[in-house]
């Protein structure tokens, strides 16, 4: 050490190192300093006895504060569980409308809504409801089984075609694969259809199909095609197709007679989260008194 | 006649008493790895800067102490006190100014005020908010004092050090840290009153039922003013904090700061009443300005990363200055530039309006102005529209279009606020808020100073989502951009209207 350099100014050795004729003191660090570092080993060892620190064979030291991040979060939940309950009481005890219509049960609803919706129906409906072919759009004014709160709320309890005894039940029969029908009246009924929606079609199909329409789709579907939210038979006559708009799509749907399901949420929720769902669902589809079903174009 | 001193030269065999810093170069000669603190024990001295520093002491204690206890009216179940950081409400007060959490440009606005003011300060005088207002001075300054009332001045202190432990020792040493710590408790419980209602807060602290969090955060001030303060001293300033290493850059040769006038005072040694003062300097080698200083230099090695800029050497040596019947100013407020003039003979000049006098100043005068300017024009009530993503638009059955919008306004007021709200830009659309269908305008009561947030539809009837179809014809960049068309929420309270833009997405019209 002795044959270090030593700076004729400070009397403090340099470390060597030189730039440029300027050289770096090896300055002694204050002495507190090193009093930090041996209060941070004491703190270490404290820290191994008081808290989980040394991995074993068999698990790890548990620590004599027992501390434990998975226990705080059963707790934490038990809180927001108890939170959650005042909550979930006042949504159960008010009627759907007066949740709607009170900025703040509404804001509550929105937001226990908003995070159900996304943990259990985004997943056909997508996550701002949008729907996706063969899955309903929840925020248009389209809607099967009706769009008022209480029939949403009953909707969510008891699913579609599921196996709740008061399902909602319907029944798009398979016309072409069970014989009904044949190819060609298949293809006239698709002319006849596409001629409900107001688009152009083979005239002459649909004069063929009209009978064939009153004989087989009228009563659900009623003799002007704007269907029957009773039964469950979509509006043929709008701009909106759960199953696609072209011929395909249509043709298919005679053919094969493709009928969704919904689960029913009715076990699985309680009362007040099933009425959050639906003014969720119903104000983001615009609220308000739900639109009957509309006649785009004249029965052809 | 003048001297000129090369203070880098070699030290004469013949100097006087060495300085704290020169002893401490002297211990840390035998390298080690690790040094003790070289106690200081500044003596105490009287005169103007002293007095100055006395006045600033009682002034920033009584700023720190008083201020959470001024109350200030406001309405509602809004909280009275002047100031205060409300954290559970997310909100800061000053006076007649309320700030949301989103303002806090005003905080960094305030910051950078006072970091240009710091450097504009420090260039023109150095350093003297370490040497008067900082807390670290003011609270060391006040510790030294208690110190000084329970062991007598610097060399009672240095007797006492020394001596063996006796029971008027112990005493002595017992009651000055009691006092100390009292004293660090008062910094840290008053700290607490600045975040939380402060006379119901002191109630609650005492009884026990405040939040952990004020006793956390009065524990931890309570140690770091006790510890700071009491034990650490000059050591924050020299190892701890970053001014001293970047003050470097604001000063330069016309920068006044505490120095001593070689040019005056050199070739120094010891005088005596009878002798002649012909052909030698002023000072007189009696190191008062060494024991005088709490950081524990000797003034007279020039500027030093660990001068504060004090001033309490000045007194020290005018006091000397006076009794040896020599003009004071020996050690006085002084530039480098105008200490060389003198050196050759020159009359000095100051310059106080230099360029980086005025940039700093400059700086701080558009910082200032764009402060004001915001506060001024600061918004009563801040309006956001967030647009529906997903889905971006939805088709109704009979071809109608419809967004969806979270409108989000913020009003910054202490009272109700009545708005009107209007949607414009787009022909044909219907603005509804699900929760109160009906027609007519939609007039919404905003709570003060909270947010209300709006869920709103805007519906576009078939026949104008067709007409425009039918025009823009297949080259609809904006909607493939999901753009969509340029449209404005409109936000009117009394004769104020507050435009919000947005866009309205007729989507593709697939069928």
């Amino acid at each position: 050490m002795s044959d270090r350099e030593r700076d004729d100014h400070t009397g403090i050795e340099t470390t060597g190192h030189e730039w440029d004729g300027i050289k770096e003191l090896d300055s002694p660090l204050p002495r507190w300093w090193l009093w930090i570092f041996y209060g941070c080993i004491a703190f270490a060892v404290v820290y191994w006895i008081l808290m989980p620190a040394w991995p074993g064979l068999h698990g790890y030291t548990p620590g004599l504060l027992k501390q434990s991040a998975r226990a705080d979060v059963v707790k934490e939940l038990n809180a927001l569980q108890i939170q959650r309950g005042q909550g979930q009481a006042i949504l159960a005890s008010a009627s759907l409308q007066q949740i709607e219509a009170d900025p703040a049960m509404q804001a509550h609803a929105l937001a226990v809504g908003q995070s159900v919706f996304g943990d259990n129906c985004a997943s056909c409906h997508g996550a701002g409801g949008g729907g996706a072919k063969g899955y309903p759009n929840l925020r248009d004014d389209v809607w099967l089984w009706g769009g008022s709160l209480e029939e949403i709320e009953h909707t969510l309890r008891v699913g579609v075609r599921s196996s709740h005894p008061e399902t909602r039940m319907s029944m798009m029969p398979a016309f072409g694969r069970d014989g009904v029908l044949t190819g060609a009246q298949i293809g006239d009924l698709t002319e006849y259809v596409i001629a409900l929606s107001g688009r152009e079609a083979d005239r002459a199909a649909v004069a063929r199909a009209t009978p064939l329409f009153a004989a087989n789709c009228a009563a659900c579907h009623m003799p002007t095609g704007t269907g029957s939210r009773e039964f469950g038979a979509p509006n043929l006559t709008d701009r909106e197709w759960l199953n696609g708009s072209d011929r395909a799509a249509i043709s298919g749907q005679l053919q094969n007679g493709r009928n969704g399901v919904m689960p029913m949420w009715g076990d699985r929720f309680s009362p007040a989260v099933i009425k959050a769902l639906a003014v969720y669902v119903h104000v983001n589809a615009g609220g308000g008194e739900p639109s009957p079903n509309k006649v785009e174009a004249p029965a052809p | 006649m003048t001297i000129i001193i090369d203070r880098t030269r070699e030290k004469p065999a013949s100097s006087g008493p060495v300085s704290v810093a020169e002893r401490q170069r002297e211990k840390a000669r035998p390298t080690g790895l690790y040094k003790a603190r070289t106690p200081i024990y500044p003596k105490l001295v009287h005169g103007p800067w002293r007095w100055l520093k006395w006045a600033l002491l009682i002034l920033m204690l009584a700023i720190y102490y008083i201020t959470p206890w001024i109350r200030w009216d406001r309405p509602g179940a809004l909280p009275d006190q002047a100031v205060l950081v409300d954290f559970d409400g997310g909100r800061f007060y000053f006076f007649m100014i309320q700030l949301w959490p989103q303002e806090v440009y005003f905080i960094t606005g305030l910051l950078v005020m006072a970091a240009l003011a710091l450097f504009l300060v420090t260039a023109l005088f150095g350093r003297l908010w370490c040497g008067y207002a900082c807390p670290q001075t003011v609270w060391t300054d006040l510790y030294i004092h208690i110190e000084r009332l329970f062991e007598g001045d610097r060399n009672a202190r240095m007797r006492l050090d020394a001596a063996p432990m006796s029971f008027d020792k112990l005493w002595r040493k017992v009651g000055k840290h009691a006092v100390w710590i009292g004293v660090a408790f008062g910094t840290g419980g008053a700290w607490i009153f600045y975040f939380h209602d402060a006379p119901d807060l002191i109630r609650t602290f005492w009884v026990g039922t405040a939040p952990m969090t004020a006793y956390v955060s009065c524990a931890i001030l309570t140690f770091t003013t006790y510890v700071f303060a009491g034990h650490m001293r000059e050591q924050v300033c020299t190892y701890m904090c970053p001014w001293p290493r970047i003050q470097g850059a604001m000063l330069d040769d016309q920068s006044f700061q505490v120095t001593y006038r070689y040019d005056r005072g050199e070739p120094r040694g010891p005088h005596k009443k009878t002798e002649t003062w012909t052909g030698r300097g002023d000072c007189i080698d009696c190191n008062q300005c060494v024991v005088a200083c709490p950081m524990g230099i000797d003034i007279r090695k020039g500027a030093q990363l660990e001068c504060i800029n004090c001033g309490l050497c000045i007194d020290a040596c005018d006091e000397i200055m006076d009794r040896v019947e020599r003009p004071r100013g020996l050690i006085a407020y002084d530039t480098d530039a105008a200490v060389a003039a003198r050196c050759e003979g020159r009359k000095p000049q100051h310059r106080l309006i230099r360029p980086r006098t005025l940039y700093y100043a400059g700086a701080l005068v558009l910082v200032s102005g764009l402060m004001i300017e915001g506060l001024r024009t600061r918004e009563a009530i801040g309006a956001h529209a967030l647009r529906d993503r997903n889905p971006a638009h939805v088709q109704l059955q009979d071809g109608a279009v419809r967004n969806g919008y979270t409108l989000k306004l913020a009003n910054h007021g202490f009272e109700t606020a009545t708005v009107q709200i209007r949607y414009a830009g787009v022909p044909g659309a219907v603005l509804t808020d699900p929760g109160h269908p009906g027609s007519g305008p939609l007039v919404v009561d905003l709570a003060p100073n909270v947010v209300t947030s709006l869920r709103l539809f805007v519906t576009v009837p078939a026949a104008f989502v067709d007409a425009r179809a039918g025009e823009a014809g297949d080259d609809d960049d904006d909607d493939d951009e999901g753009e969509g068309q340029h449209a404005s929420f409109q936000i009117i309270s009394g004769d104020d209207t507050k435009v919000v833009r947005t866009a309205f997405d007729y989507g593709s019209h697939d069928r």
